[in-house]
């Protein structure tokens, strides 16, 4: 009984340690939190075990250069916005578009992404080519994304939706055929098509709501005028290009 | 669909190992540092729930019914996304998933040895009490003792859905278990395989806490 005891202690303290030492951390690190997948703006190395992606390298570059630390967690994309609102994430990164809703709540960098949404669907489907097709078909989206309020807003009733927690989800619903099609942000979908469904799904019509991915911060935070010179600098001297060719294999148009 | 068959990649599977192991920790501090509070909660609030005082009983049961009447969901989201509101200051994932585990299981423990004391015959106490024991002397030595024996296999029990419990702490963004497990699948889409493992992961821990408590069990049964 004493051995228990003493093993629950241990791990009680430890516990409390570990607590301690985070919530110290946040006087001189930031919290950063992203998405557990939205390639190719974040996603897991295998070998490393570590998140990369487009957002990642801008994530360290800014950090570098506004002159911070941070710890990076990862989050239910529906999670984020949430938990940059109750300060217990300071920044965030996770392809993020700017919305008049969002800056209610946080604070935007200035945009450092231009995207919108398309349509995936599986690639022996012709029935669907535009958002108009989606009448009487079922469509997954990500909760709490703009793409999810595209369809609110202009499919509605007439197409069923269903929304995932997360993108990985929602493309294997689309290849298990739970889902018709999927409806979300362009780069990451037409990743999805180039890579892990290539030859089982593809993008189908235009680009819908051209939007902007900008750093996300809580609300009134001190950071956001380091970071937009941050992203400023690395915009005139080319280090963006760089990171942007890295992860897309072009310069920005 | 082109294909249908199905085939588990046990590679893929082995793979993932390294990975998952790294949530495996987080899993066992708010498990067990969880648990360790809800015991001494639960050890006070059970006994506060026995009081013939008014006083004493009633925050007592309107805590048991709240944490017990509430899903543990519902409790780490408000205690993460509300509370910060409340104090007027961020509060870190894992302090969140503790005091989730410690509220909840707290609640459940109460009513683990408010029914344990409650089984032990009066007459045990009244024999106490005619030797010339005070009260509580006579709680504390006679009754407490064999209720503390009939209470470990519903402590156990709790403990093993507490851990389980954790799992929902991704929502959080704690890194652990089911959290790691979604971040791979999500580069790997080998969904089977990852659960399957997570799933083995949470079966190893649960396991191993049985038999220890059925070891105990059976050695505190051979000790009277």
């Amino acid at each position: 009984m004493t051995n228990g005891l003493k093993a629950l202690t241990a791990a009680i303290a430890m516990s409390f340690s570990l607590g301690a030492g985070s919530a110290l951390a946040q006087d001189a690190k930031l919290q950063a939190v992203t998405d557990p997948s939205f390639v190719p703006f974040e996603m897991l190395d295998q070998e490393s075990g570590e998140m990369v992606g487009f957002d990642m390298d801008i994530l360290a570059e800014v950090a570098e250069r506004a002159g911070f630390e941070y710890d990076l967690r990862t989050m239910d994309f529906n999670g984020i916005i949430p938990a940059l609102q109750a300060r217990n994430a300071d920044i965030a990164l996770a392809g993020i578009t700017i919305t008049d809703e969002r800056e209610k709540i946080v604070d935007f960098s200035d945009p450092y992404y231009d995207s919108g949404l398309r349509l995936l669907v599986r690639a022996n489907d012709d029935s669907i080519k535009k958002v108009d097709d989606l009448e009487g078909k079922t469509v997954g989206t990500k909760i709490g994304s703009t793409s999810a309020n595209y369809l609110q807003k202009n499919v509605g009733e007439k197409a069923e939706i269903t929304p995932y927690p997360g993108s990985s989800d929602m493309y294997m619903a689309l290849l298990a055929g739970s889902v018709d099609a999927v409806f979300y942000d362009a780069p990451n979908v037409g990743y999805f098509s180039k890579t892990q469904g290539e030859g089982r799904a593809k993008v189908v019509g235009p680009l819908y709501e051209g939007q902007q991915y900008g750093i996300a911060l809580a609300d009134g935070s001190e950071w956001v005028e380091k970071v937009n010179k941050a992203l400023a600098e690395m915009k005139e001297d080319g280090t963006y290009d760089e990171i942007y060719k890295k992860w897309f294999g072009q310069a920005p148009e | 669909m082109e294909e249908l068959s199905f085939t588990f990649d046990w590679q893929a599977a082995i793979n993932s190992l390294p990975f998952l192991l790294k949530g495996l920790p987080y899993t066992l501090i708010i498990s067990f540092g969880g648990l360790f509070i809800g015991f001494l909660i639960g050890i006070v609030a059970g006994l506060m729930s026995l009081s013939r005082t008014l006083l004493v009983r009633w925050p007592a049961t309107i805590y048991i019914e709240i944490f017990r009447g509430t899903p543990i969901l519902v409790q780490v989201l408000f205690i993460y996304y509300g509370l910060p509101d409340l104090i007027g200051g961020p509060i870190n994932a894992m302090t969140a998933g503790i005091a989730a585990i410690a509220l909840n299981s707290g609640a459940y423990i109460s009513e683990v040895v408010r029914g344990g004391v409650k089984s032990i015959d009066p007459g045990q106490s009244e024999a106490g009490v005619s030797l010339g024991l005070s009260r509580s002397q006579t709680f504390w030595s006679i009754v407490w003792p064999q209720a503390l024996r009939r209470m470990i296999p519903p402590l156990g029990n709790q403990a093993i859905v507490s851990i389980k419990d954790t799992s929902l702490f991704s929502v959080i963004g704690v890194g652990e278990l089911v959290r790691q497990g979604q971040v791979y699948i999500a580069t790997t889409f080998t969904a089977f395989e990852v659960y399957f493992m997570v799933a083995l992961l949470y079966l190893s821990v649960t396991l191993s806490l049985s038999v220890l408590l059925r070891w105990y069990e059976r050695r505190g049964s051979a000790s009277i």
